[in-house]
């Protein structure tokens, strides 16, 4: 492995200011179950390796009513399935998470981690999309928060400056939001072959009618990327078969999958039409709050 | 070189190590402590795994220097003077081993599992496991172990 030096860091401050001293020389670790098998494979060379898992002072998981729900970026994955706040105000990331890798790497990865990484197959990242999250970028200067949709950049890349600390993410209150994750892959503990995520926000009176909402697909082009013209279909109609098909169907036109061991461009695409349309029924048929 | 200081199997360990070396190799190549193995390398086959203060932990993709101050359980640390864990016994009368390589981190893997949930269903267990891969066995006696070992406990 290439040598590194090693910090522990006990404040946010401090990693800042390791970060503005080394910048991109450095990297962050927090589980590092993914840059562990980085550094391990070769694949990066830091200098210095600035260790945030014992920033307590991230690891949360707060819900307000009107405020929404704000996750600190040291939160294991693990923690966020077994929430039993979000288990019951955003049951899509529970059983988002229950999905990702296996239980051992659920206790060590981080959602921060996770974000930060960057893998296209990210299930969180696919998640937030559709939920419009927020993540606020920590520096020594100050913050800026910026919409998920903007954060990933290309594989395995992020808006991040080498500066910079992901320290917190945050999902608006939906009024009357629904949603599904489903996450295609051939074995258990693989990454998705396709994900897909669907948050829709229904009429009061009629759970049928579709105010607002966000499809968003993973593992099928360099970042997880939202069906905005699949969204268009839904948007302000009453939901039925057809509508779903068509969004099914523009969802899997936008989709961008590579020909891989995983399947070839078309199964990719076939399988976006599917998990997109079984987002929309199942997000659809979930008890309103 | 980093100074590392953390606890195995409740004892006090102190040791000068490189950054870059994992729990894994740690216990394995430095200590000698030869139950918890090296199969990927990567975290997908869960020879490797420990406990790390109560949580199962693959250590070939974790850095021996994010153990320090924690406390880590390795296989051999389960039995006691007496009797085995209520796991490693039923994974002996199930059946549950055949070569053996996977099985330290597979009852490691169900230790942690079963102090969290102590009554799983079938597919919980199947579920907790899925990141310890067997070669061997084809998995059913070693989930049939777990839910005997929880029935054990129960008494």
């Amino acid at each position: 492995m290439h040598q590194f030096k090693y910090h522990s860091v006990g404040s946010v401050e401090e990693a800042c200011g390791l970060l503005s001293e080394h910048g991109e020389e450095a990297k962050i670790i927090c589980g590092g179950q993914s840059l562990v098998i980085l550094l391990k494979e070769g694949m990066l060379f830091p200098s210095y390796l600035i260790d945030v898992k014992g920033l307590s002072e991230l690891d949360y998981i707060k819900y307000d009513e009107k405020d929404g729900l704000r996750i600190g970026a040291t939160t294991t994955h693990r923690s966020v399935e077994k929430s039993d706040e979000i288990r019951a105000r955003l049951p899509i990331l529970a059983e988002m998470e229950k999905t990702v890798a296996s239980l051992a790497v659920r206790n060590w990865g981080t959602v921060g981690g996770s974000l930060a990484h960057a893998d296209p197959a990210s299930d969180l990242a696919t998640t937030l999309l559709a939920l419009g999250a927020k993540l606020t970028l920590t520096c020594a200067e100050g913050e800026r928060v910026v919409e998920a949709d903007n954060f990933f950049v290309d594989y395995f890349e992020t808006t991040l400056r080498p500066d910079e600390l992901l320290t917190e993410i945050h999902i608006p209150h939906h009024e009357k939001g629904r949603g599904h994750f489903y996450k295609f892959a051939l074995r258990s503990t693989d990454l998705a072959a396709v994900n897909a995520a669907v948050y829709l926000m229904a009429s009061p009176e009629d759970p049928w009618f579709c105010r607002d909402v966000r499809i968003s697909m993973g593992s099928v082009g360099p970042t997880s990327l939202r069906s905005k013209r699949a969204e268009e279909v839904l948007r302000g109609q009453s939901v039925n078969d057809k509508l779903i098909a068509e969004a099914a169907r523009l969802a899997s036109e936008d989709a961008q999958p590579n020909s891989d061991i995983n399947g070839s461009e078309e199964f990719k695409r076939d399988i976006v039409k599917v998990l997109v349309s079984r987002c929309i029924n199942r997000a659809l048929s979930y008890e309103m709050n | 070189m980093e100074t590392l200081r953390l606890k195995i199997n409740g004892e006090s360990v102190e040791a000068q190590i490189d950054p870059g070396m994992t729990l894994q190799e740690f216990l394995h190549g430095k200590l000698g402590m030869t139950g918890t193995k090296l199969g990927c390398g990567i975290g997908m086959c869960g020879c490797c795994t420990v406990i790390v203060d109560g949580k199962a932990a693959k250590s070939c993709i974790m850095l021996a220097v994010q153990a320090s101050g924690k406390s880590v359980e390795t296989i051999e640390g389960l039995a006691d003077e007496q009797s085995l864990d209520p796991v490693q016994e039923a994974f002996v009368h199930n059946g549950a081993i055949q070569c053996g390589f996977c099985s330290p981190g597979q009852i490691m893997a169900s230790r942690a599992f079963l102090n969290e949930c102590p009554n799983p269903t079938e597919d919980e267990v199947r579920h907790a496991l899925s990141g310890n891969l067997c070669r061997c066995t084809g998995y059913h006696k070693i989930v049939q172990a777990v839910l005997k070992a929880s029935q054990i406990q129960e008494q």
